[in-house]
């Protein structure tokens, strides 16, 4: 009897919190995305009326930026996987005793203040660092191009950003792969690229599912990247609902898109999840 | 002709062979080196401006100084927000460590009924972009009449960290071999004590490591806290705020302090884990 309870018991507080502090909120905000302004009522009062075209008002509105988030959260996660993929591959074959170290050398970055990391791009690549100048001399841009302020910027914060996110998973998944395997594909004539891909990018493909989503889950909720390296072109959803929340004060257009972003997220990732054919994500 | 008749010598090995020999040793570690600088360039770029003689704003460099370092609450608002975020970093973590390692040893060790629900319940904030659950509390939190503020935040950010905590626990208690539990059972200890001597020390640093991850994830954080902490400043929301205005060389102190210490702790417990191993 004792036994059957106690896995209850455990799971009792910490569920009852996640409960209160994450279902019931999302709840709540699937409430709020439907209110319409209180008639007669001030700013930021609204009643419930079940109106769902608040969620066809909202996305009609702000279309580009969704697309916007949607297409530079996959690019960064696509670079973010070219950078990460060699790097994960030299750390766990060709790093030695120095594994641990380099490890260490990939988390390191992130002790420094994220917001401050970003600030530092855009202060690197702005007017007054050191590769626009750079640049201009040997003619690779003209004096009238900027870095900062473009879509360029707030991908590369992004790739940046999260980069980490990607790497530590492809590591793990690499790092399980045994060495002989290889060395039997090269035995059985495989060549160098054969090898990549039969074996070592079959092994790894955990690590490029569980990579690719922690990386494109929150690049494509972010605003903080296009708020401090981009410019008002460059506006995506994050930016949207964070503006309609705290200088517009309109909550349920704050809260439909929130919910049609996380909706967007969890569709592509099922899918993802079901044609890449992982189940030890969960 | 010496170069003929090297190649009259050894005639297996292609140029592209070669290439790819090369490859394999070389490239690697420049590509390596190639990416380390990447990860560090705005890392040391914080490092280099917190000697900044800067004034106010830290944009340009104006000459070196050590008064941020032996100065760092120079700039007060900085340490003020410092003290708030290491205070909710603390209070976040005790929390979310508890609750989560309790639900990881119910997940990592029983066999139920709704297990895979529960494995569900804790990806799912993992998988919610931080900015919806950062709203859709912030809207609990409206409806309910509480004001954002400290506990909001503290709350806020146990929500995202339990899941990290359940995680790595989780991967710790697998690593576990059974047969140690067994043998304590073998020698008479009870459940109690099988589980205070033999499964929470080797458990130990599973949990040490989740509280460090916590402790970082919430440190760090500034998407949802900027929805739910109100007037209250944290470190990266002050930093964000001043962004506009220029942000004191002090921050750039605080940032690099933390990364030094953080470094120093991972160094410290890799040294701790090798000297167990032998």
């Amino acid at each position: 009897m004792q036994k059957i309870r106690t896995p209850y018991l455990l799971l009792l507080p910490g569920f009852a919190f996640l409960f209160t502090f994450f279902i019931l909120p999302i709840i709540n905000l699937a409430q709020t995305s439907t209110q319409t302004p209180l008639s007669g009522g001030d700013t930021g009062q609204y009643e419930q009326t079940y109106r769902f075209g608040n969620y066809i008002d909202a996305f009609v509105e702000n279309k580009e930026q969704f697309g916007r988030s949607f297409v530079y959260a996959l690019i960064a996660t696509l670079l973010a996987l070219a950078i990460s993929y060699p790097l994960a591959y030299a750390i766990a074959f060709k790093s030695g005793k120095y594994k641990n170290f380099f490890l260490v050398l990939v988390v390191a970055p992130f002790f420094t203040s994220f917001i401050l990391r970003t600030v530092a791009w855009k202060q690197i690549l702005g007017e007054e660092g050191f590769v626009v100048p750079t640049l201009r001399t040997i003619g690779v841009i003209s004096d009238s191009t900027t870095l900062t302020s473009t879509a360029f910027a707030v991908v590369m914060g992004m790739t940046y950003n999260f980069l980490p996110f990607m790497t530590l998973p492809l590591y793990a998944s690499i790092d399980r792969i045994d060495p002989r395997t290889l060395e039997a594909s090269g035995d059985l004539y495989a060549n160098g690229f054969t090898t990549f891909r039969k074996v070592t990018l079959p092994l790894s493909m955990p690590g490029v599912v569980a990579g690719t989503l922690l990386t494109f889950i929150p690049a494509a909720g972010d605003y903080v990247n296009a708020a401090i390296l981009g410019s008002p072109n460059t506006k995506m959803i994050g930016n949207v609902i964070e503006s309609r929340y705290f200088k517009i004060v309109d909550y349920p257009t704050a809260a439909a898109l929130s919910f049609t972003l996380m909706a967007a997220i969890l569709i592509l990732v099922t899918l993802y999840i079901r044609k890449a054919g992982t189940e030890e994500l969960v | 002709m010496s170069k003929k008749i090297a190649e009259a010598k050894a005639p297996t090995i292609s140029p592209i062979l070669r290439f790819q020999r090369w490859f394999g040793r070389n490239l690697i570690r420049v590509y390596m080196f190639l990416a380390f600088t990447y990860l560090f360039i705005p890392v040391a770029y914080t490092f280099a401006f917190s000697f900044n003689d800067s004034g106010k704003s830290n944009l340009i460099w104006k000459g070196f100084t050590l008064d941020n370092w032996q100065n760092p609450c120079g700039a007060p608002e900085v340490c003020n927000a410092l003290a708030n975020s290491i205070k909710i970093g603390l209070l976040a973590t005790i929390f979310s460590t508890i609750l989560g390692t309790m639900i990881a040893f119910a997940i990592g060790r029983h066999k139920f009924r709704g297990r895979s629900t529960s494995n569900l319940l804790i990806f799912l904030p993992m998988a919610t972009p931080e900015i919806v659950l950062g709203a859709s509390l912030l809207s609990l939190f409206l409806v309910l009449h509480i004001n954002p503020g400290f506990w909001p935040t503290v709350i806020a950010h146990v929500v995202f960290c339990i899941s990290f905590v359940v995680v790595t626990v989780k991967a710790r208690i697998a690593s576990l071999d059974p047969r140690l539990e067994q043998a304590a059972m073998d020698l008479y200890a009870n459940e109690f004590q099988t589980f205070r001597r033999v499964t929470l020390p080797l458990v130990a640093p599973g949990i040490a490591g989740a509280a460090l991850l916590a402790f970082s994830l919430s440190f760090d954080d500034f998407i949802i806290t900027n929805f739910n902490s109100g007037t209250v400043i944290t470190f990266p929301k002050f930093v964000y705020t001043a962004a506009a205005r220029g942000i004191p060389a002090q921050a750039n102190v605080i940032a690099s302090s933390m990364f030094f210490l953080a470094l120093a702790i991972v160094i410290a417990g890799q040294i701790l884990n090798r000297r167990k191993a032998r």
